[in-house]
C-alpha cells in the first residue's frame, strides 16, 4: 500500500469507515507531510494545523456518535486561495488581498463542510488564477513535484502539486480557461472542470464570470466522482447555477457505463504546434480507446483555432470589471501615498495588483472602451457562439471528444514568463470547452522520456458528466499511470 | 478591425485606475500591440447571422421571490476589514467631486 | 433674444421593497451607519447578485402606471465607474434592453389663479429601467465617510423625452409623476430622504428653430424648489451667453442650493466611459404577459382621470378635487365614505375643509399636517354626519359641534347626537305651541308678512329657535308659522 497520504479517498473512506484510521491520524499524516517537502514545494500561500486537527477531532467525533456524513467525511481537502473560507485568509495570490479574511463560506465550501471533510489550508495560485504556470504568485512560486526545476502548471498550481506530492488527499481548483486540468495534466493527477453552472460560483472570486467553474482535483476519477458529488447542485445565490434534472450516482454508474463509446478526435487539435511525445502519448491511448471496441471518429472544430483571441477578450473584459471592487476602500491593501479619491485608487491598485493582472485589466479595460466594444467584446461573444456551435454539431456523432490536455509537458521556470502570448497559447486545448460550457477532465496518461507527466483530457456533452467520468475511469484502470508517484 | 497605433495606455490605465510607471507602460504597450494583431484573426470571421453567447447555458427568470429581509453583517464587520474607520463608518480621503 | 427652452428630466426614484435589489438584506431610511449590509452589498469578494422578484413587479407596476409598454424581456448590463460609494466600483443597471418602454404623463399647468383649473398636456416619456443605488457619502473637515446601507436599494431611473419647456413645466411633470407613483404605492417619493432625486438636461435654441441647442445637465436637485430654482438659473445662464454672442459647453453641473447658483462638474471631454456589457451574473427577465394583463387591470385610477370623474360625474367643483384627488389616501377615504352613503358634495366639503383643517390643527407645532392614515375618524364617520344632516336629524349648525366632537372622542356622530340630546326637535306640538306666542307676541310682524314680505317671518322663528336651543327643524317650524297665519286669516 501507498503512504496514507498517497491513498485515494475511496481507499481512506474505506479504512475511516471500518474504524482502522481516524481523521486525526490521516490529517496529522497529511500535516506531517506537508511539513517534510513544502520547503521544496511550496503548494501552499496559507495553512493552519492546528485548525484542521480540530475538524478532525469533530469528524471522529460524527463517526463515533454514528454520524458519518459520507465518503469525504474526516477527508482533509487543499483549497484553492480563491473560494471563501470563513476565518480563513482569502487573497487569490495576490497583494491586493493582503489581511483579507472571509467572513463567508463559499457554497461549494460549505457543501464540502457539510458532506464532513476537513478544509485544509490555502492553495497557491496564478494571481486572481490569471496564468498558467501559478509564476503569477505574490507569495510563493509552487514547484512541479516531477521536477523542482518545472512549473506545476496554472493557475491552480498549487491544487496541482500539493495533490501529487502527497500534502492532501484531494484538492479543490478553479477552471477559466484549463486552470484545473492543466496542471491536473502537468502534475500527474486528474483535474475535472464540470459542466458551467453545475457547481455554485457563489464564493468562488470572479475572474471570468461567464468561463469560471470550480472543480475537483484528485487521483483517481472515481475520486473526482466523489467529490463532484458533493460539490454541485443550484444554488439561489448564484443565478447561473443551474439544477441537473437527474443527478446521477457518478461513482456507480462509473462500474454500469462500460461503453464501447464513439470517441471524437478534432483533427486541428493534434495537428501543429504539438510537443511530438506528447501527440504519440494521446495518439496511444487513441489507439487504446480503438483496441476496445469504441468507434473512433475523426472530427472537426473549425472554429476552435479562434478560442485564444475569443477567450482573452471574453475573459479579460468580465476581468477588468470583476477586479474593480479591489480599490483600497472597504478590505484589502491600501496605499500609504493615496491622498486623494483618485489616487486612493490608482495608487492602491498600481501597488497591489502584479504584472499579468495589470495587462489582463488594461486589456480587458481597452476592449470594453469607447468605439471597441463591437469590435473585439461584441465580435467575440458571437464567434463563441460558433465555437459552441461546432462542439454541438460534433455531439451528434460522439460521445466524448478526446485531445491532449496540454501542448507540451511543464516547462521550465521562467521560461515563457516574458512572452504572454506564448503562454496564452499554451491554452489551447482547454479554451474551447469554457467557451462552449462543457465538462472536460485531464487525467494521467504516461510520462515523457524525461519522466514529466502528460493528461490525456476527454470532453463530454453538457451535463454527461457521467459519461465523461465513465470514458475516463476505463482508460485509468487499465493502466496505472494514477499510481506513478513523483519522488521528492 | 481596429487600429492598434490607437491603443492610448494613459487613458486605458486611468480608465482603469491602475497607476503604472513609465517602464511598466513601455512593456505593457509592446505585448498589448502583439496581442492585438493575435485578435485580427477574428476580423475574418462572418458573424452577421450569428447570436452572440452571453450565457453557455441561458435560463430566464431566476429571482429571489418573496422579498423577506436575510440577515446582516454587524456593523464591526466592515470596520474591521476597511483600511481605515472611524464610527462604523469607512474613512477615505476627502472626496472632492 | 428669445429662446425657446428644451428641458428633459431623469428621475430616479427609490422603490418601496422591503429588501435589495440584489441581496436579501434589508433597507429602511435612518438606519445606523452601515447595519444593512451583507457580502453582496459590500461587495466583497466572490459574491453575486440575484434579482428581487418584489422589485421587478414594482417597476412593471410603475411602468404600466405611467403608460408605458412593458418589454417582452429585460437584460442587465454593467455601468463601470469608479467612485467610493459604488462597492463593486460597476453599477448594475439596464442599458440595452429596460423593462419599460415609452410612457407618458398628463401634467396640469398652473392656472390663472389657484382655484381655476389649468392647462392639461401629456409629457412622453422615453424608459423607466431598474439599477441599484451606491452607498453614500458624508464628507467631513479632513476626510470623508461612507454609510453602504443605502448600497443596492432598487431605484427606477425614469427618464423623459425633451419635451418640457419651462420650470413651471418641470414642477408640473414632478408633481404629477409623484402624484402617480403614490397611487401606484412603489415609493414615498421623498425627496428629503433621497427617495426621489432628479437630474434636468436644459437647452436652448433660437425662437421657432429646428436646431437643438447644446445641452447642460444639472445634477443634485434633491427638492421640487431647487428643480424650480436651478433650471430658471440655468435659462438665465445660456440666454446670456448665447446673447453675448458666446456658445454653451456641453458639461454636467452642480447645482448649489445655498448659493443659488450652479458649477461646473465635468466637461463632455471628460465623461465617463462606461464600458457597459452584458452582466454575465445575472439572467434575462421574460415578463409574462399573462402576468402583465393582470397587473394592467389592477392598476388603481390615475389621479387626473379621477378628478374628471369626481367634477362631471360627482359634480363637485375644481377647488374641492384639487385638494381630494392628489393624495390617493384622500381620495381613498372620501370613496370609502361615499360608498356608506352617497353624498358626494357634503362627504366632499366635510374631508376637504374641516377634516383637513383639523389634520394641520392637530400636527405639532411646526411639523406638517397630519395624514389622513394618523386620522381619529373613519370614512363611516364623515358619511354618517353627511347622513343626519341630510334626514333632518341635526341641523348643518349642530353638524359643526358633532364634527368636532367626534374628531375629539372618536365617537360615531349619532352616538354622540343621542349623548347629547342634539336631535331636531320633530316635537311639533311644542314646536306650533311656540309658534303661537311668537305670533301673539310680534304683531307687527305678522302685518308685514301679510303685506307679502316674507322675510318678516324671520323675526318670528327667532324667538321659537333659540327657545328650543336650535332644534327645531327649520323646515316644520317654516310649515307651522305659515300655517298658524293662514288660519288667521
Amino acid at each position: 500500500m501507498p503512504e496514507l497520504y498517497h491513498q485515494t479517498i475511496a481507499e481512506l473512506s474505506a479504512a475511516l469507515e471500518a474504524g482502522s484510521l481516524s481523521s486525526v491520524a490521516l490529517t496529522e499524516a497529511v500535516i506531517a507531510r506537508t511539513a517534510a517537502v513544502e520547503a521544496k514545494v511550496q503548494a501552499f500561500i496559507h495553512y493552519d494545523a492546528e485548525d484542521a486537527l480540530t475538524q478532525a477531532r469533530a469528524s471522529d467525533e460524527r463517526r463515533a456518535a454514528g454520524k458519518a456524513l459520507g465518503p469525504l467525511e474526516g477527508i482533509p481537502l487543499g483549497i484553492k486561495d480563491i473560494l471563501a473560507v470563513e476565518g480563513q485568509p482569502l487573497r487569490c495570490a495576490s497583494k491586493i488581498l493582503d489581511n483579507f479574511v472571509s467572513p463567508y463560506d463559499a457554497t461549494v465550501i460549505a457543501k464540502l463542510r457539510a458532506a464532513g471533510a476537513v478544509l485544509w489550508g490555502r492553495l497557491n495560485m496564478d494571481e486572481f488564477a490569471m496564468g498558467s504556470s501559478t509564476e503569477n504568485s505574490a507569495y510563493v512560486t509552487t514547484a512541479n513535484p516531477w521536477d523542482l526545476e518545472r512549473i506545476p502548471g496554472g493557475s491552480s498550481g498549487g491544487s496541482a502539486a500539493a495533490l501529487a506530492a502527497g500534502e492532501a488527499i484531494a484538492t479543490i481548483g478553479t477552471d477559466t480557461g484549463g486552470s484545473i486540468r492543466q496542471p491536473a495534466a502537468l502534475c500527474g493527477v486528474v483535474g475535472m472542470k464540470p459542466t458551467y453552472g453545475l457547481v455554485s460560483r457563489y464564493g468562488l472570486v470572479a475572474f471570468a464570470s461567464s468561463l469560471d467553474q470550480a472543480g475537483p482535483m484528485s487521483r483517481t476519477v472515481e475520486d473526482a466522482a466523489i467529490l463532484l458529488q458533493a460539490m454541485l447542485g443550484k444554488d439561489p445565490l448564484d443565478s447561473t447555477s443551474i439544477a441537473m434534472p437527474e443527478v446521477p450516482d457518478f461513482r456507480a454508474e462509473l462500474k454500469t457505463r462500460k461503453g464501447p463509446w464513439k470517441l471524437g478526435v478534432p483533427r486541428e487539435f493534434l495537428a501543429e504546434g504539438i510537443d511530438p511525445e506528447v501527440k504519440a502519448n494521446i495518439e496511444a491511448a487513441i489507439d487504446w480507446y480503438r483496441q476496445q471496441g469504441s468507434e473512433i471518429v475523426d472530427i472537426s472544430l473549425p472554429h476552435t483555432h479562434l478560442s485564444v483571441p475569443v477567450y482573452y477578450i471574453i475573459a479579460t473584459a468580465e476581468a477588468s470589471s470583476n477586479l474593480a471592487r479591489f480599490d483600497g476602500v472597504r478590505y484589502g491593501h491600501r496605499s500609504a501615498e493615496a491622498n486623494d479619491a483618485l489616487s486612493l485608487f490608482t495608487k492602491s491598485r498600481g501597488e497591489g495588483f502584479g504584472d499579468e493582472v495589470k495587462r489582463r485589466i488594461i486589456l480587458g479595460t481597452y476592449v470594453l472602451s469607447s468605439g471597441y466594444y463591437d469590435a473585439y467584446y461584441l465580435r467575440a461573444q458571437k464567434v463563441r457562439t460558433l465555437i459552441r456551435r461546432d462542439f454541438e454539431t460534433a455531439f451528434e456523432q460522439v460521445d466524448a471528444i478526446l485531445s491532449p490536455t496540454s501542448p507540451t509537458p511543464a516547462f521550465k521556470r521562467g521560461e515563457r514568463s516574458d512572452d504572454p502570448l506564448a503562454m496564452y497559447l499554451s491554452d489551447i486545448y482547454t479554451i474551447a470547452v469554457n467557451l462552449a460550457g462543457l465538462p472536460a477532465l485531464s487525467l494521467p496518461s504516461g510520462l515523457t522520456s524525461e519522466g514529466l507527466p502528460i493528461g490525456l483530457q476527454v470532453i463530454g456533452k453538457a451535463f454527461g458528466e457521467a459519461d465523461l467520468f465513465a470514458v475516463a475511469h476505463a482508460f485509468e484502470q487499465a493502466h496505472d499511470y494514477h499510481r506513478q508517484v513523483a519522488a521528492i | 478591425m481596429t487600429d492598434n497605433a490607437h491603443l492610448d495606455i494613459d487613458y486605458v490605465a486611468r480608465l482603469a485606475r491602475i497607476e503604472l510607471n513609465d517602464a511598466e507602460k513601455k512593456k505593457l504597450g509592446g505585448q498589448l500591440v502583439a496581442i492585438l494583431e493575435h485578435f485580427e484573426a477574428l476580423k475574418g470571421v462572418d458573424v452577421s447571422e450569428v447570436e452572440p453567447t452571453a450565457h453557455a447555458h441561458p435560463v430566464e427568470n431566476i429571482w429571489r421571490e418573496g422579498d423577506s429581509a436575510g440577515s446582516v453583517y454587524a456593523p464591526e464587520t466592515l470596520a474591521k476589514m476597511a483600511p481605515e474607520s472611524r464610527d462604523q463608518q469607512v474613512v477615505v480621503p476627502k472626496v472632492v467631486e | 433674444m428669445e429662446y425657446d427652452v428644451v428641458i428633459g428630466l431623469e428621475i430616479h426614484v427609490q422603490l418601496k421593497t422591503r429588501t435589495k435589489m440584489f441581496t436579501a438584506a434589508p433597507y429602511h431610511y435612518g438606519a445606523e451607519p452601515n447595519t444593512l449590509t451583507d457580502a453582496v452589498v459590500l461587495g466583497l469578494p466572490g459574491t453575486l447578485p440575484v434579482l428581487n422578484h418584489a422589485a421587478i413587479e414594482a417597476c412593471a407596476k410603475l411602468g404600466l402606471m405611467l403608460g408605458c409598454e412593458i418589454a417582452e424581456v429585460c437584460k442587465w448590463d454593467r455601468k463601470n465607474y469608479f467612485y467610493p460609494d459604488s462597492p463593486k466600483n460597476y453599477q448594475l443597471t439596464q442599458n440595452e434592453e429596460p423593462l419599460c418602454l415609452g410612457g407618458r404623463v398628463e401634467i396640469e399647468l398652473p392656472g390663472p389663479s389657484r382655484n381655476v383649473q389649468g392647462e392639461h398636456r401629456t409629457v412622453r416619456l422615453n424608459r423607466i429601467h431598474l439599477e441599484e443605488d451606491p452607498g453614500k457619502l458624508s464628507h467631513e473637515a479632513f476626510d470623508t465617510v461612507i454609510d453602504f446601507n443605502r448600497a443596492g436599494v432598487p431605484l427606477a431611473e425614469i427618464v423623459t423625452e425633451p419635451d418640457l419647456h419651462s420650470s413651471e413645466e418641470a414642477v408640473a411633470f414632478l408633481n404629477a409623476l409623484i402624484q402617480l407613483i403614490h397611487y401606484a404605492g412603489v415609493s414615498d417619493c421623498d425627496m428629503e430622504k433621497g427617495q426621489l432625486r432628479c437630474d434636468a438636461n436644459v437647452s436652448l435654441k433660437p425662437a421657432g428653430s429646428e436646431q437643438l441647442g447644446t445641452r447642460t445637465e444639472m445634477k443634485n436637485l434633491n427638492s421640487i424648489s431647487n428643480v424650480r430654482a436651478a433650471i430658471e438659473y440655468e435659462i438665465a445662464r445660456q440666454a446670456d451667453l448665447l446673447d453675448a454672442g458666446e456658445s454653451i459647453t456641453q458639461e454636467t453641473r452642480r447645482w448649489n442650493a445655498e448659493k443659488g447658483t450652479s458649477s461646473s462638474l465635468r466637461s463632455k471631454e471628460e465623461a465617463h466611459d462606461y464600458r457597459y456589457f452584458p452582466d454575465p451574473d445575472l439572467m434575462p427577465v421574460r415578463l409574462v404577459r399573462a402576468r402583465v394583463a393582470e397587473m394592467e387591470a389592477g392598476l388603481p385610477e390615475r389621479p387626473f382621470d379621477k378628478q374628471r370623474r369626481f367634477q362631471e360625474e360627482l359634480g363637485l367643483p375644481y377647488t374641492i378635487t384639487s385638494v381630494l384627488c392628489p393624495d390617493p389616501e384622500l381620495s381613498a377615504f372620501f370613496e370609502a365614505a361615499l360608498a356608506v352613503h352617497h353624498a358626494p358634495k357634503a362627504i366632499a366639503n366635510y374631508i376637504a375643509n374641516d377634516l383637513l383643517r383639523e389634520l394641520s390643527a392637530s400636527a405639532a407645532h411646526g411639523e406638517s399636517a397630519l395624514s389622513i392614515t394618523d386620522c381619529p375618524l373613519t370614512p363611516a364617520h364623515i358619511a354618517e354626519l353627511a347622513k343626519l344632516i341630510e334626514a333632518g336629524v341635526i341641523t348643518k349648525q349642530i353638524g359643526k359641534e358633532v364634527f368636532a366632537a367626534m374628531y375629539a372622542s372618536g365617537e360615531l356622530p349619532a352616538a354622540i347626537v343621542e349623548k347629547e340630546g342634539l336631535e331636531q326637535s320633530d316635537n311639533s306640538d311644542e314646536v306650533e305651541t311656540l309658534c303661537r306666542e311668537a305670533i301673539a307676541g310680534n304683531a307687527k310682524a305678522v302685518a308685514q308678512f301679510k303685506e307679502g314680505n316674507d322675510k318678516a317671518l324671520n323675526a318670528l322663528k327667532g324667538p321659537v329657535m333659540k327657545a328650543t336651543k336650535g332644534q327645531a327643524n327649520p323646515a316644520t317650524l317654516d310649515a307651522i308659522l305659515r300655517k298658524l297665519i293662514e288660519s288667521e286669516g
